[in-house]
């Protein structure tokens, strides 16, 4: 029974490290782009909804009508006015020039907020729990966040396999240079994909950022689980994400399970073994 | 009547050479004609100088875009600290060990970064560095989460005088980033370096010509490891305190000479050293404004990407046809044959 509770809590802790690694996904999927300044991006929309809940009162979960938006636009112009710059010239230019941006976000944040450390109220919820089948008790919360992460990768299935947008995605991501043949306006495109996976990189930000403090170096650990999950999970694979992510927290809740300190350790060793095992992750999809 | 031949030296190489010589002489004797400020600050430079050819070696030429140097930098600190605090090593054995502790951990690392590609791969080696800091933090024998110091003792061993001290630091600090430059400089004018200067313009027509790019590769990882841990060694001891963070920081020991190695040029041997020249003005001249000379490098390294991808050096090799330190070769026309 003490097992099956560390599967459990360990499962629904994989949810935020999904909702971490949506994003990257995404671009890796449409742009192949490895977003170095993912992470920093997460922590840059939870001091986004810090500002946002510090000037309106607005609780962290409204302020996402805020945040969401501003992430989005941020996400366009980046991919627009620079990342779509690198598409052509191999594997560096983007690599560098998202390692800038994640310094750059780094920095600005040290020297706007300080090094202190911060966090968003989510209120009760935070602290409640419910009893499951089993005689487990699970908290609300992770529950909630796990929640989230099916639905995201639910609305991202319908995105990609029922709309015209996820049709000319799929396209781009096929076949760059024919889907531009085809009319596809793909600089366009690519500003859409970046935006729309800042959307969920909002939401991770923002619900990370009401369980766990932050400060402005927070940002890459949090690509690194992010990565993790995708590895896992299998390149371009958006379930796939869903899995890597519980693996990771599966991994995760074990070492701490054995010793505290562990946690994060054994969610690194378990990538490490999974990626000599099976180098191109449990699902793969998209081929580099 | 002459016909052209290949040669590798050039004018401005030559001048370079015969330079050098003054310049070196003039950084030896910094220590009897200047202040213990410069001395740091060079022998910081020298130090930085190294870290950014080792990754010039990796990126530039052999395309292994690492993004985890700083394990190395970690792991070489570390090996000295416990070589020399736990097990009473003399400094200098325990500084040599380290550099080849290094190259030695670089062997299984090898075999999971090099099962990813690309920026993959760069992502896998910043993993690796973070399982070795979380490892160290754990580990009480290294001093966990609060690491080591070198005790006054082990210091004593490289002299007892503080002054002289600083001096035979200063100095190991030039031997081992000449050093190091010579190790890069040797190793690409050989039958590795043309293996890799070839992999660099082409790993595909490379590899279809009988250029083992795998061989290749390992070799380079692994030597850039070693003299990686070495260089880690050397800074540590200058810094006499050692903990996870510290040794494993990707922004100290990585990004910031990832930024060096882009700025100045990369893929060349000069370009490190004016990307080093540019990052140590840049913070001296904004060292009252906090972290915003960071910020200036990561906007200077992104204008620079988008617009000039070959660095300051490449911008300049574009318009005036010159190689300080020879590796490539050219044809040389005979004087009726020359254009114009």
């Amino acid at each position: 029974m003490e097992w099956l509770n560390i599967l459990v809590q360990g499962s629904l802790l994989g949810g935020i490290y999904a909702l971490f690694a949506i994003g990257l996904s995404m671009s890796f999927g449409i742009m192949r782009l490895v977003n170095i300044a993912h992470g920093d991006l997460i922590v840059l929309s939870a001091y986004v909804a810090l500002v946002v809940t510090d000037s309106t009162g607005l609780d962290p979960f409204s302020s996402l009508i805020v945040v969401v938006p501003i992430m989005f636009a941020l996400g366009y112009v980046i991919q627009r006015g620079l990342l779509n710059l690198t598409l052509s010239g191999g594997l560096l230019p983007p690599l560098l020039v998202t390692f800038g941006i994640s310094v750059i976000i780094q920095n600005a944040l040290l020297a706007i907020f300080g090094a202190y450390t911060q966090r968003l109220k989510g209120g009760a919820i935070e602290t409640a729990s419910v009893h499951i089948p089993g005689g487990i008790s699970v908290g609300v919360y992770p529950l909630l966040v796990f929640a989230v992460a099916v639905l995201s990768i639910g609305t991202l299935q319908i995105l990609f396999y029922r709309t015209r947008l996820g049709r000319a995605f799929r396209a781009v991501s096929d076949d760059a240079d024919t889907a531009e043949l085809m009319g596809i306006d793909n600089r366009n495109l690519y500003a859409l994909a970046l935006g729309i996976a800042m959307i969920f990189t909002a939401i991770a930000g923002v619900l990370f950022a009401i369980r766990t403090i932050f400060d402005p170096a927070a940002g890459p650990i949090r690509l690194i689980l992010a990565f993790e999950a995708v590895i896992i999970g299998g390149l371009g694979s958006i379930w796939g994400t869903l899995v890597g992510g519980m693996v990771l927290g599966i991994a995760q809740a074990v070492g701490s399970k054995l010793d505290p300190t562990w946690q994060i350790l054994a969610g690194h060793v378990a990538f490490l073994f999974i990626l000599i095992v099976r180098p191109n992750g449990l699902f793969p999809r998209t081929r580099d | 009547m002459e016909a052209e031949r290949v040669e590798r030296g050039t004018r401005a190489s030559r001048v370079v050479a015969y330079s050098a010589v003054p310049l070196l002489a003039a950084l030896v004797s910094l220590p009897w004609w200047s202040d213990a400020g410069t001395m740091r600050l060079v022998a910081e430079m020298a130090y930085y100088v190294a870290l950014a050819q080792l990754w010039n070696l990796l990126a530039g030429y052999a395309g292994l875009v690492s993004v985890g140097q700083q394990a190395y930098v970690g792991l070489g600190a570390y090996a000295l600290f416990y070589l020399t605090g736990a097990q009473n090593m003399h400094v200098y054995s325990a500084l040599l060990i380290a550099g080849l502790f290094s190259g030695l951990i670089a062997i299984p690392v090898s075999f999971a970064v090099f099962r990813l590609r690309g920026a993959y791969f760069a992502v896998g080696t910043w993993v690796v560095s973070e399982i070795f800091a979380l490892s160290a933090s754990l580990i009480n024998v290294l001093g966990g989460g609060s690491g080591l110091s070198l005790t006054p003792d082990i210091m004593r061993e490289i002299a007892i005088d503080r002054s002289d001290r600083d001096l035979i630091l200063y100095l190991l600090s030039l031997a081992i980033s000449v050093g190091v430059f010579a190790v890069v400089y040797l190793l690409l004018r050989s039958r590795q370096g043309l293996a890799l200067t070839a992999i660099r313009d082409s790993e595909a027509a490379s590899a279809s010509l009988g250029v083992n790019t795998f061989r290749t590769k390992f070799i380079i990882y692994l030597v850039t490891a070693a003299c990686t841990g070495l260089v880690g060694g050397l800074i540590f001891l200058q810094k006499l305190r050692l903990s996870p963070e510290a040794g494993f920081s990707v922004n100290d020991w990585t990004v910031v000479v990832i930024f060096m190695v882009v700025i100045g040029g990369i893929g060349t041997l000069e370009g490190p050293l004016i990307g080093m020249l540019v990052y140590i003005l840049l913070r001296e001249l904004l060292a009252d404004y906090g972290t915003i000379y960071l910020i200036l490098m990561g906007a200077l390294a992104i204008a620079i990407m988008l617009k000039a991808p070959s660095g300051i050096w490449g911008w300049v090799t574009q318009r005036y046809d010159v190689q300080l330190f020879p590796v490539g070769r050219r044809l040389a026309l005979a004087p009726a044959e020359k254009p114009q």
